[in-house]
């Protein structure tokens, strides 16, 4: 009937890979087997390495698109674009570890910035940052272990007259304290003790 | 010729000069780090800074080249504090600990200092992320001493072609290492050690043996023999202050007797051996693949522990090329701990052999599990040459006083042919010295034995040699040209590799060592090695080569004595348990292949 049948053992409703097809695109399986498998991301990583190859100073490019793709560039796809493109691993990872908008973990479902800008700072953005890290248990630059937060810093926002400020995906918060700061994540979901 | 004047004196230098070699040549000393000379030269240190008049900013003289009536300053008072500041920020996040790092004295940062000679140092400031990578049995890093020069990015990546280490992360974080912070043990590095030799400071160096090999000097129980590498003798007096080039056989046999080894025996003996096998390799292959039996041609020589890993990381499947010989030092040990103990009468478990080596990837090659006979390790420890040296001195032998002495027999003495091997293109000669003999009946063609196109530090050497007249058995071998090749450093051997790959190899026999210039300039010998220094030591090893009696290892009466009452014939049984060895496929990151 339909070429597309997914394969989960409860609903076997017909779903849309890349956009070609147009049929049932609003019911979607709520299994999501219709995602993108690991290995159709792969070939169209690979894909896009043979596209841009030889072009000089590609690499960058080619981690990027990869990201979009994958998300994030852990160990083992980092191996493969070395594989393909007969460089050093090392110097693939030094690329990824260079660039802050490169990411090794998954991302979380949402991004928390904190502004790190000279007024953000000096009103209160590195004890909102400090809070942040031990609220969430991470990092800068980490995933909580729930995959709910990534928390990253930026520099300044331009809002400097309602220091200090963070930005969850890309919605900015403003005079932020640390009372405020509890709310704020509560929005998100409960912030585990 | 470009006319400048450097501190009020006027000079002249070849055009493209830098200001730094420029002032060199004139005898102006430039304080310099990161700099290395026809190696490394990426301006990151910026210890070298002068003033040039007319420029605003202060110029990095290593890379800067010099132009027609630049006037310099090199000793200006803000020169003078830039550098300072520059100093000592660096030992700001340096830890300093000189007297019981490996480096205390040799130490290009400390050298830096006497130069520079600050007062104070002024900076307390954060430390950056200390990382003790002890995990591969042959080197170690510790990052907490780096002073990100990136010499050894440049030596992995560009001289080696490997790239086991880069930089990661960036800024403050930034660390030179492996991928993904992984240790060195779980990537494709191949131990050969070239990094360490470069790195200024203490940051990678070989893992220490002295420790264990101290332990067994003190064990009564054990019977310790030691093994010295040909390279050794052409080196070792460096770190005594002898001239690069110095001879130093004799004393280095009685400094080991001085430590109290047991038997002071010779690598260089099982190099005559290696010949006799791997030559005998040879020609069983050739004959097969004329008589059209079939056999893998080219094949490649096995004795660089750092070319086998290389290979088995990179050409997983090509590995059928590699002789199956063992090292040389492999082989005396397999000897000592059977042949000689029986000799002795005693059990192998009580004899502890010592390598000394001027290799790093041979600390690994030990621990080998391919390496190990009745339940023995063949080898239980080697020293870097630069190690032997740190026990010497610890032991308070005053080396240039010292008597000649010579090796112990029956594994202690060799013919030139072994000599050398230290050298790129040695062992080819060596074996082609015994292996045209053995079909011809006859010397091989060349002035003094030497194969003229394989002398030298050219990367990829090559040579071809026309068999005529051959004797009766070997009639099938009438015009038969032997084409071989040979290189040093893993770059060149990757080129060669990548030939046989497309099936473009011409080649019968090719001959690999996995440092540029061959063991000479191996991973483990005194620092520095620069050209100079290198081919005085290859004229050391020729020298001694030609001061021999016997030169060809077919001619040495010892391993005619060991077939008769050992080994019975070449590739026989007993060889091929204890000589001869077989390979692993890893892959690319260092997973291991199935069969
Ligand atoms: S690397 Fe040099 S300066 Fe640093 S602790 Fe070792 S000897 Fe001292
Ligand atoms: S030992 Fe050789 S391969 Fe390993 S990191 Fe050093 S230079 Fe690279
Ligand atoms: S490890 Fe040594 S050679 Fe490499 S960057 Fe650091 S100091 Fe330089
Ligand atoms: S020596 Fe010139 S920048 Fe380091």
């Amino acid at each position: 009937m339909y070429d597309n049948e997914c394969e989960c053992e409860y609903n076997h409703i017909p779903f849309v890979v890349k956009g070609e097809v147009s049929v049932a695109l609003e019911i979607k399986c709520q299994c999501q087997c219709a995602e993108e498998s690991d290995q159709d991301k792969y070939t169209r990583i690979s894909e896009i390495i043979d596209e841009y190859k030889d072009k000089e100073g590609s690499l960058i490019q080619i981690l990027h698109l990869a990201q979009g793709i994958y998300g994030h560039i852990p160990l083992e796809l980092q191996k493969f674009i070395a594989q393909r493109l007969e460089i050093p691993l090392s110097q693939i990872s030094g690329v990824v570890t260079f660039y802050s908008f490169f990411s090794t973990q998954p991302r979380g479902e949402n991004t928390i910035k904190v502004c790190l800008g000279t007024a953000c700072y000096v009103r209160g953005g590195k004890k909102i940052l400090d809070q942040l890290i031990e609220l969430l248990k991470v990092q800068v630059g980490d995933t909580t272990a729930d995959g709910k937060f990534t928390l990253e810093v930026m520099r300044c926002i331009g809002a400097c007259g309602l220091a200090p400020a963070i930005s969850i995906n890309d919605e900015v918060y403003k005079q932020v304290n640390p009372d405020k700061l509890q709310s704020i994540l509560k929005e998100f979901g409960e912030v585990k003790k | 010729m470009v006319n400048l004047i450097i501190n009020n004196k006027k000079i002249s230098v070849p055009e493209e000069t830098t200001i730094l070699e420029a002032a060199k040549q004139n005898n102006i000393l430039i304080p310099n780090l990161c700099y290395l000379e026809n190696i490394h030269k990426i301006g990151s240190c910026r210890i070298c800074v002068v003033e040039v008049e007319g420029m605003r900013n202060l110029q990095a003289s290593c890379m800067v080249t010099v132009r027609e009536g630049m006037k310099v300053y090199t000793n200006s008072e803000r020169v003078k504090k830039t550098r300072n500041v520059l100093f000592e920020l660096m030992l700001s996040d340096h830890p300093k600990d000189c007297l019981k790092c490996e480096r205390n004295q040799k130490c290009e940062l400390q050298k830096l200092g006497e130069q520079i000679q600050i007062k104070e140092a002024r900076f307390e400031g954060q430390k950056s992320q200390e990382v003790m990578d002890i995990s591969s049995p042959s080197i170690i890093r510790d990052t907490s001493k780096c002073i990100l020069c990136r010499r050894c990015v440049t030596v992995c990546n560009e001289i080696q072609g490997v790239g086991a280490l880069n930089p990661q992360k960036r800024g403050f974080k930034t660390q030179i290492g492996p991928a993904m912070a992984l240790s060195l043990n779980s990537v494709n590095c191949a131990f050969c050690g070239q990094c360490t030799v470069v790195c200024p400071v203490g940051a990678l160096v070989e893992k220490d043996a002295t420790q264990n090999v101290w332990k067994a000097l003190f064990d009564k129980n054990k019977r310790v023999i030691v093994q010295t590498a040909p390279a050794i003798r052409a080196a070792l007096g460096e770190e005594f202050g002898y001239e690069p080039g110095t001879l130093v056989t004799g004393k280095m046999v009685s400094a080991l007797r001085q430590l109290a080894f047991d038997d002071v025996f010779d690598t260089n003996f099982t190099a005559d051996l290696t010949i006799i096998e791997e030559g005998n390799e040879f020609l069983q292959r050739v004959t097969k693949a004329l008589t059209g039996e079939g056999a893998t041609l080219p094949m490649i020589t096995s004795c660089s522990p750092g070319w086998i890993k290389f290979v088995e990381h990179s050409f997983p499947e090509k590995l059928e090329h590699l002789s199956s010989c063992k090292s040389p030092h492999m082989m005396l040990g397999a000897l000592a701990k059977s042949y000689y103990a029986e000799k002795l009468g005693m059990n192998p478990k009580d004899i502890f052999v010592v390598s000394i080596m001027p290799c790093t990837a041979k600390k690994y090659e030990i621990v080998r599990p391919e390496m190990i006979n009745d339940g023995f390790h063949n080898v239980d420890a080697v020293l870097t040459t630069r190690e032997l040296a740190l026990m010497i001195k610890k032991a308070g032998i005053d080396f240039q006083a010292l008597e000649e002495d010579s090796f112990d027999n029956p594994l202690g003495l060799s013919t030139g042919a072994a000599d050398i091997f230290a050298v790129t293109g040695g062992v080819m000669e060596a074996a082609l010295r015994t292996v045209y003999e053995i079909i011809t009946g006859r010397e091989l063609p060349f002035a003094k034995l030497h194969i003229t196109p394989l002398v030298g530090f050219e990367q990829i050497k090559t040579a071809e040699i026309t068999i005529k007249d051959p004797k009766e058995e070997f009639k099938f071998l009438e015009d038969f040209t032997v084409k071989i090749a040979v290189t040093s450093g893993l770059k060149g051997a990757k080129y060669l590799m990548d030939q046989i790959v497309r099936g473009e190899s011409p080649y019968h026999f090719i001959e690999v060592m996995g440092c540029p210039g061959g063991c000479i300039s191996g991973g483990g010998q005194p620092r520095p090695t620069t050209p100079e220094i290198r081919l005085k030591r290859l004229q050391a090893i020729y020298n001694e080569d030609e001061s021999k009696a016997i030169r060809k290892s077919h001619e040495n009466p010892f391993v005619e004595t060991l077939y008769q009452d050992y080994l019975n014939e070449p590739l026989g049984h007993k060889s091929h348990e204890l000589l001869h060895t077989h390979y692993t496929k890893r892959g690319k990151f260092n997973e291991l292949l199935d069969e």
